[in-house]
């Protein structure tokens, strides 16, 4: 009886295990398929970006991948493979000699043998293809769209933008977290109702604003107001210096620090988690922005960011999709680059704005 | 006894005084550090506001003089037929894309959160990312997916048997299906919230339920929604905001030249009247219209969530 309870034991764990197993094959794939879905334009936009001209694909039947007729270069001229039924089964041979009735091939195995002769009319043969993607298309999109003078526009809104939203919001989230300033509470519900005013009902009269004191046609509209803070910013850093002890703050006004000091020295080197997270939030804002930039740059083609930039580029090229498709993908490289490396602290920002308020 | 008392007094008022005057300079300091905020909401939000408001009752166009008309603009907001059309566009939308945009990031949030999913961490980052991608990129490689012909989401119907799916891009019958499905790549905010604010369910809540017996859909319906609801109620909010908002994708799909009556979205609308015709002051009517709209919309949500949102600790 001893041995046999063992056994009398395990068959229920040994079920249960199998079971637990089996759910989670089930729901894993499950979840695998609907990110699989839920990416596959991705691959769309992945395989288009690398198609040459006669390789796009016209039909609905026309394969997904850049596929081209496979030649065989054989003494400086190019001859077509095809796949010839022969009587020891179905070889690729290159077509030297085309007719009606009869064909002449040779085998790309060994070229300078004799030709081979097949009875039948060549045009009933299937084409070997090869997948043949063609980078250049990368390299076209750079200069055609001019990319280089893109990428420096963007990068100089969304870099001096960065530097204004971390200046002012770190100053106002400090004030809120910090300092007794009487109605702080009504002003700190003002500040996050700002959150639900939509961008419309200010619109034109800051760009009338704008227009009138020369504003437009320049990247100042892009840059500027972001140096006056804004609530999703305020808010995430106003969260993180409350959870900061205020001990160490008094401990450094004993020592005679005042508030930018502390600021400087006490507040700041504890929060760079929060502070990178405002950094990647602007620079993905920024460098994602369509409207702002269509608003105040559409008359000045040299100073335009990649967003508006590629639309502009893509509505003139929009017959070669090929090249919309490889601009889309280098307008969005370094924000997911960026986003991969500093993803933890992006997305603990966004839990802390949408889950704590 | 009245050389201590002195004695006692003087140290006494001493620091009453130093604390006054050290409370005032950290309000002092405060209103400081508030500055760049305070600023910037009188000269980039309520100044902009009030004058918005006041071009609405006036013919204002940059560069001309500037005429009182009266409520002329808004009148025309309830006569004129693009006004009228868009709106509705906004809406018929909003009734299919509101839903979606909650089920969704719902669905996967619940999926990523499942005990029985490996992975977990890539899975998050991989559903996340799609949110980051530029939306003018995500519009060229979905406008490429969902290519009548050649785009892989027809070859995707037809492989499973739908042998003449439509063109969903400029079939007027399927083009909000069209805006939903390209909409599925903006969820990544409203998944990561959910994600988050079930884990922070605690997990005794669970345990009790199950020794009284709750399957796993009763645990979903009747813990996990109601503990949530004020991060869904958040991103609802969100949602109406941005529905408001949408522009986009409109845009750059179909309305780049002219305005494509499928298409033409509030917002879209507005953006024409005030910067391509320049009619500023109807365009300040619009814009406020647009503001009362989604006010509406947020405080009648506001009204019904004391029924539905359940908030834990109740001072919230």
């Amino acid at each position: 009886m001893a041995t046999y309870s063992p056994a009398v034991n395990t068959a229920p764990h040994f079920s249960k295990d199998l079971r637990n197993f089996a759910l989670k094959a089930m729901v894993s794939l499950f979840a695998l398929l609907v990110l699989f879905l839920y990416l596959l334009p991705m691959g769309n936009m992945a395989l288009s970006a690398v198609r040459s001209q006669d390789q796009l694909s016209q039909t609905q039947d026309s394969s997904i991948f850049p596929v081209s007729p496979t030649n065989f270069n054989y003494q400086g001229q190019d001859y077509p493979v095809f796949r010839v039924p022969l009587e020891s089964g179905l070889k690729e041979l290159a077509l030297i000699k085309k007719g009606r009735e009869k064909s002449s091939f040779i085998d790309p195995a060994k070229p300078s043998a004799e030709p081979l002769e097949w009875t039948g009319n060549w045009r009933t043969l299937e084409a070997v293809q090869s997948i043949v993607p063609r980078w250049q298309n990368f390299a076209d999109a750079w200069t055609l769209a001019k990319f280089p003078r893109m990428f420096r526009n963007t990068l100089v809104i969304a870099v001096l933008g960065m530097i204004g939203t971390l200046l002012s919001c770190i100053c106002v989230g400090y004030a809120f977290a910090r300092f007794p300033i009487p109605g702080k509470n009504i002003l700190f519900i003002i500040l996050i109702g700002t959150i639900i005013l939509p961008r419309q009902v200010t619109l034109i009269p800051t760009y009338a604003f704008f227009a009138t004191i020369g504003w437009t046609g320049t990247w100042l509209p892009l840059i500027v107001p972001h140096f006056f803070a804004n609530a999703y910013n305020v808010f995430l850093l106003r969260q993180y210096f409350m959870t900061l002890p205020r001990e160490l703050d008094e401990a450094a006004m004993i020592d005679g620090a005042g508030p930018f000091r502390i600021l400087i020295s006490v507040i700041l080197p504890q929060s760079w988690p929060v502070i990178v997270s405002v950094a990647v939030f602007h620079f993905v804002f920024a460098w994602n922005d369509f409207f702002g930039p269509l608003l105040y740059l559409l008359s000045a083609p040299d100073l335009q960011p990649i967003s508006v930039g590629i639309q502009i580029f893509n509505f003139q090229y929009g017959p070669q999709p090929e090249l919309v498709q490889a601009t889309s993908l280098m307008a969005m490289a370094l924000p997911l680059i960026i986003f991969l490396f500093a993803q933890r602290f992006f997305m603990r920002g966004i839990v802390v704005t949408g889950v704590e308020k | 006894m009245a050389s201590p008392s002195v004695s006692l007094s003087t140290p006494v008022v001493q620091p009453q005084i130093r604390r006054r005057t050290v409370q005032q300079t950290q309000r002092l300091w405060g209103w400081v550090f508030l500055s760049p905020w305070i600023a910037g909401f009188l000269v980039f939000t309520l100044f902009p506001m009030a004058a918005s408001l006041y071009f609405s009752f006036t013919n204002f166009q940059i560069g001309q003089e500037i005429k009182w008309v009266g409520l002329t603009n808004w009148q025309k907001l309830f006569t004129d037929p693009v006004t009228l059309s868009s709106l509705g566009v906004t809406l018929r939308f909003g009734l299919l894309a509101l839903p979606v945009s909650i089920l969704f990031p719902l669905l996967i949030a619940s999926m990523l959160n499942s005990k029985f999913v490996v992975g977990k961490p890539a899975l998050r980052v991989l559903f996340y990312m799609p949110y980051i991608i530029p939306s003018i990129s995500g519009i060229f490689v979905w406008q490429s997916f969902l290519n009548g012909q050649t785009g892989w989401f027809n070859r995707l119907l037809r492989l499973i048997g739908i042998t003449n799916p439509p063109n969903w891009l400029f079939d007027p019958t399927y083009i909000n299906t069209a805006l939903v499905l390209i909409g599925l790549w903006g969820v990544g905010n409203a998944m990561l919230t959910m994600m988050a604010s079930m884990q922070g369910v605690p997990t005794e809540l669970y345990e009790a339920a199950r020794v009284d017996g709750a399957g796993p859909f009763t645990l979903f319906r009747r813990i996990t929604l109601p503990m949530i609801s004020p991060v869904i109620f958040y991103n609802l909010v969100l949602t109406v905001i941005g529905l408001m908002q949408y522009f986009d994708v409109p845009f750059v799909l179909s309305n780049t030249t002219r305005s494509n009556p499928a298409t033409n979205f509030i917002n879209l609308h507005l953006y024409r009247t005030a910067f391509q015709f320049q009619d500023m002051g109807f365009g300040a009517a619009l814009a406020w219209f647009i503001f009362i709209i989604g006010l509406a919309f947020t405080l009648a949500m506001f009204a019904t969530a004391r029924r539905w949102v359940y908030y834990a600790s109740g001072d919230n």
